[in-house]
C-alpha cells in the first residue's frame, strides 16, 4: 500500500471509530422522540372570554403558571414555549400518564366557594398553600391554607353559612358540597371529595400554582403512553433488522464478491447514521426509524450503480484497476444527482413538517449523506485494496 | 457495432401501451378523488383518535354500542387485535373523552390508553397548507436542480413522472379510502424524491449517450439508456422494496399505511422511470420539432 492509500484507509477507520464512540452507550446517546418514549405534545391557545381578554401579560402569566404546574408534576426536561401571540407549546417527555398530565396543564383551575344560592363567596386567589393528605378515615383530601385576607374572607363566608351548604367548585364544577358546622377563622380547611391519591395530588398542584388568568383551549394534543412507545421501538428495531438481513443476503446472492463489499459498506453506513444521530443530538422518532430502514434499501443503490458500471467496464476488457476507476468516475455524477434530488425532498419535509415528520426528514437526510459517503469512499477503498490482492473474477 | 450489447426490450416501440396503462390507472384514481374524495385523517380533518387496549377481548360491536350512548356511533373503529382498537371520533373535549373511557371501563373491561391524538380544526387547516407548500417546494426545488444540471425538458418529463407517481398513490388511497395523514404526505414526498432518483439515473445515462454516440437516432439512444440501466433499476427497486415490506409487516399499525404508500409509490416510480419519463422526451422533441444530435435518421424513420 502506498502512502495516500494508507492515509485514506486510516481516515475512514477514524470516522467509523468516532461514530462508534459517539453512539456508545446507545440508550443514553440517542434522543428518543415523544412517540417512542411516551409523552405528550400539546399546543394550547389562550382564548378570550367575556370575563377575561387575552393580552401579552395574560399569556406570560399562563406560561408561568403552566411551568409551575409541570415542575410540580416532576417531569424531566419539559419544553414550555410561547408560540406567536397566543399559543403555547408544551412537550412532556416520559410521563407515565400523559392524559392526566395534559388535563392538568389545560385546566383554568378557578376555585370558588359558593353558597346555596349559587353566589360566589370567595375564590382561591388568596390561597397560600394546598397539599394532598388523608383525613381520619384515610380518605384522600386536599388541605388548603389562606393568607390573611383570604382567611378573613373565608371566615366571613363560613360565618354567614353555618348550617348551610358551602359548595366548593373548580371551573364551575362542584367537587364537594360540605355543610358548614361552625365558622372557620384560622384560614385552614380540608376539601373532601371523591378523590384518589392521584387526583387529590393534582388538585393540590393546581391550587398551589394558581388559576390561569384566561381560558386556554387545547388546539392539538398528541399523547403516547409508555407501553406503545416501547412497543414501537421494538417493532421498529425488528423491521430494521429483518430488512437489513434480507438486503445483506440479497446483495450476496446477486452480486457475490461485490455484494460482500456492498454489505460491508452498508454496515458502515448504519454505524455512521447512528453516530451522526447521536453526535447531532437529533431526536429519533418512529417515522425516523422508518427513514433509517428506508435508507437501508437506498444505501445499497449507490453500490449497485457502481458495480454495474464496473462490470460494464470489465466487459470492455479493461483491467480490474482501470475498471474500478472508470466505474466510479462514471457512476459519481449519477449518484450525486440522484441523491441531491432526494435530499431536496427531505429538506422540504424538514422545513414544513412537524415533530415526528421532522424526525423522518432528519434520518432520511443523514441516511442519504452517509450512504453517499460509504459508497463513494468506503466501497472504493475496499475495492482498491481487494484489487491489489485478487483478480476481478474473485468478485463476480 | 451493436451499441446496446444485447438488444434488450424496445421501450420506445411499446411506449403507447405504457401511456395507456398509466392514463387508465390515474383516471380511475382521479374519478375516485373527485367523487369519493379522500378519507382525511384527524391530522387534516380535526378530531380525536384513541388507541386503547382492553384487558380482555372485546368486539367491535360492543365498542360501538358504548360509543352510541354518546351519539358517536359514526366513529371509525379499527381493531388491531382482539383487544386493541383505534377509534377515530369527531371533535370531543377532554371531559367527554374521560366520560367515554369511564363508560368503556364500566361496560366492558379495564383498559389502557396507548395513544391519544386531538387535533383542532385550526391546526388541521394549517397542516393542509404546510403539506401543500412542502410538496410545492420539493417540486420547484427539483425542477430547478434538474434544469441546472441537465436540461429544462429533462426537468419537465421528470416532474410529469413525479405527478404520475403521486397521483397514483393518492388515487389508490382515495379508492381504498385509506386515511390521509401527515405520514402519508411524508411518504408521497419521499416517493417524489426517490422516483426522481430512478428517473435521473436513466436520464443521466441518456445525457452521456447523447454526448458520445452522436450518430444514433434519438429513440435508439433512449432505448439504449433504459436497457443499460435496467438491471440497476430493477435491483435497486427490489432492495428498496424489501425494507418497505418489512416495515409493512413488522412496523406496527402506525407505520403500515405509511409503508403501503411507499410501496405503491415505489412501484409507480420505477414504472414511470422506465416506461414514461424517457419516452416522453421523444414526444417533447416531436412536439417542438427539435433536432436532437443524430436525430436525422430518426426523422427519416418517422416519415415511413
Amino acid at each position: 500500500m502506498n502512502w495516500t492509500k494508507t492515509l485514506r484507509v486510516t481516515s475512514v477507520l477514524v470516522v467509523i471509530f468516532i461514530a462508534v464512540f459517539l453512539s456508545f452507550p446507545l440508550n443514553e446517546k440517542i434522543n428518543l422522540g415523544l412517540d417512542l418514549q411516551g409523552g405528550s405534545h400539546v399546543i394550547l391557545e389562550c382564548v378570550d372570554t367575556p370575563n377575561a381578554l387575552v393580552d401579552n401579560d395574560a399569556v406570560n402569566r399562563v406560561l408561568e403558571i403552566i411551568r409551575n404546574r409541570i415542575d410540580q408534576l416532576g417531569v424531566s426536561e419539559p419544553v414550555i414555549q410561547r408560540q406567536g401571540a397566543t399559543r403555547i407549546l408544551v412537550q412532556l417527555p416520559g410521563v407515565a400518564d400523559p392524559e392526566a398530565a395534559v388535563d392538568l396543564i389545560g385546566k383554568t383551575a378557578l376555585l370558588e366557594f359558593k353558597d346555596e344560592k349559587g353566589e360566589t363567596q370567595l375564590t382561591g386567589a388568596h390561597l397560600i398553600n394546598a397539599k394532598s393528605s388523608f383525613d381520619q378515615f384515610s380518605r384522600s383530601v386536599v388541605s388548603i391554607e389562606f393568607d390573611k385576607i383570604g382567611a378573613k374572607e373565608f371566615g366571613e363566608a363560613t360565618k354567614n353559612n353555618v348550617g348551610k351548604i358551602l359548595a366548593i367548585t373548580l371551573d364551575g364544577k362542584e367537587i364537594s358540597a360540605p355543610v358548614v358546622q361552625e365558622p372557620i377563622l384560622d384560614g385552614k380547611a380540608q376539601i373532601t371529595g371523591k378523590f384518589t391519591v392521584e387526583s387529590a395530588n393534582h388538585l393540590a398542584i393546581l391550587l398551589r400554582a394558581g388559576a390561569l388568568p384566561v381560558k386556554v383551549e387545547i388546539l392539538e394534543n398528541r399523547s403516547v403512553g409508555p407501553t406503545l412507545g416501547r412497543d414501537s421501538i421494538s417493532r421498529g428495531i425488528k423491521a430494521g433488522i429483518v430488512g437489513l438481513i434480507l438486503i445483506l443476503i440479497f446483495m450476496l446472492i446477486f452480486y457475490k464478491g461485490f455484494g460482500l463489499v456492498a454489505d460491508f459498506a452498508l454496515v458502515v453506513c448504519m454505524i455512521l447514521i447512528v453516530g451522526a444521530l447521536a453526535g447531532l443530538k437529533a431526536t429519533l422518532t418512529l417515522p425516523g426509524i422508518a427513514g433509517i430502514i428506508l435508507t437501508i434499501g437506498m444505501a445499497v443503490d449507490a453500490n449497485i450503480l457502481i458495480f454495474e458500471r464496473i462490470k460494464e467496464e470489465l466487459r470492455l476488457e479493461k483491467t480490474f484497476r482501470a475498471s474500478i476507476d472508470a466505474g466510479f468516475n462514471k457512476a459519481f455524477n449519477t449518484i450525486f444527482d440522484a441523491n441531491v434530488t432526494t435530499l431536496i425532498a427531505a429538506l422540504a419535509l424538514f422545513y414544513f413538517g412537524s415533530g415526528p415528520i421532522k424526525g423522518f426528514a432528519v434520518t432520511l437526510s443523514i441516511g442519504i449523506l452517509a450512504s453517499m459517503f460509504t459508497a463513494i469512499v468506503v466501497t472504493k477503498i475496499v475495492l482498491e485494496v481487494v484489487a491489489v490482492k485478487f483478480n476481478h473474477k474473485a468478485l463476480l | 457495432m451493436d451499441l446496446i450489447g444485447k438488444k434488450g426490450f424496445d421501450f420506445i416501440k411499446n411506449r403507447k401501451i405504457a401511456y395507456i396503462i398509466s392514463v387508465i390507472i390515474i383516471l380511475v384514481g382521479l374519478i375516485s378523488i373527485i367523487f369519493q374524495g379522500f378519507n382525511l385523517g384527524i391530522d387534516f380533518a380535526g378530531g380525536t383518535l384513541l388507541q386503547i387496549k382492553f384487558d380482555k377481548s372485546v368486539s367491535t360491536t360492543e365498542v360501538r354500542n358504548v360509543l352510541s350512548e354518546f351519539n358517536l356511533s359514526q366513529s371509525t373503529i379499527q381493531n388491531l387485535s382482539e383487544n386493541e382498537f383505534v377509534i377515530r371520533i369527531g371533535k370531543i373535549d377532554s371531559e367527554q373523552r374521560t366520560e367515554i373511557l369511564t363508560a368503556f371501563k364500566e361496560n366492558l373491561t379495564d383498559l389502557e390508553v396507548l395513544r391519544v391524538e386531538t387535533v383542532g380544526p385550526v391546526i388541521g387547516e394549517n397542516l393542509k397548507k404546510l403539506a401543500f407548500y412542502a410538496l410545492l417546494f420539493a417540486f420547484i426545488g427539483i425542477i430547478l436542480y434538474i434544469t441546472v444540471r441537465f436540461e429544462f425538458k429533462f426537468s419537465i418529463v421528470s416532474i410529469l413522472a413525479l405527478c404520475h407517481d403521486s397521483l397514483i398513490v393518492l388515487g389508490i388511497f382515495s379508492l381504498l379510502q385509506k386515511e390521509i395523514t401527515i405520514s402519508i404526505i411524508a411518504a408521497v414526498m419521499t416517493i417524489v424524491g426517490y422516483s426522481i432518483n430512478n428517473t435521473i439515473v436513466i436520464l443521466d445515462r441518456l445525457r452521456e449517450n447523447i454526448k458520445f454516440k452522436t450518430r444514433e437516432p434519438f429513440e435508439n439512444l433512449i432505448n439504449m439508456s433504459i436497457n443499460q440501466s435496467l438491471s440497476r433499476t430493477i435491483n435497486t427497486t427490489l432492495t428498496t422494496i424489501i425494507p418497505i415490506l418489512t416495515l409493512y409487516f413488522f412496523g406496527g399499525n402506525i407505520l403500515s399505511d405509511f409503508a403501503l404508500a411507499l410501496f405503491i409509490g415505489m412501484l409507480a416510480g420505477t414504472y414511470s422511470s422506465i416506461f414514461i419519463a424517457s419516452p416522453l422526451l421523444l414526444e417533447w422533441n416531436k412536439i417542438f420539432k427539435i433536432h436532437q444530435k443524430g436525430i436525422k435518421i430518426s426523422r427519416e424513420k418517422d416519415k415511413k
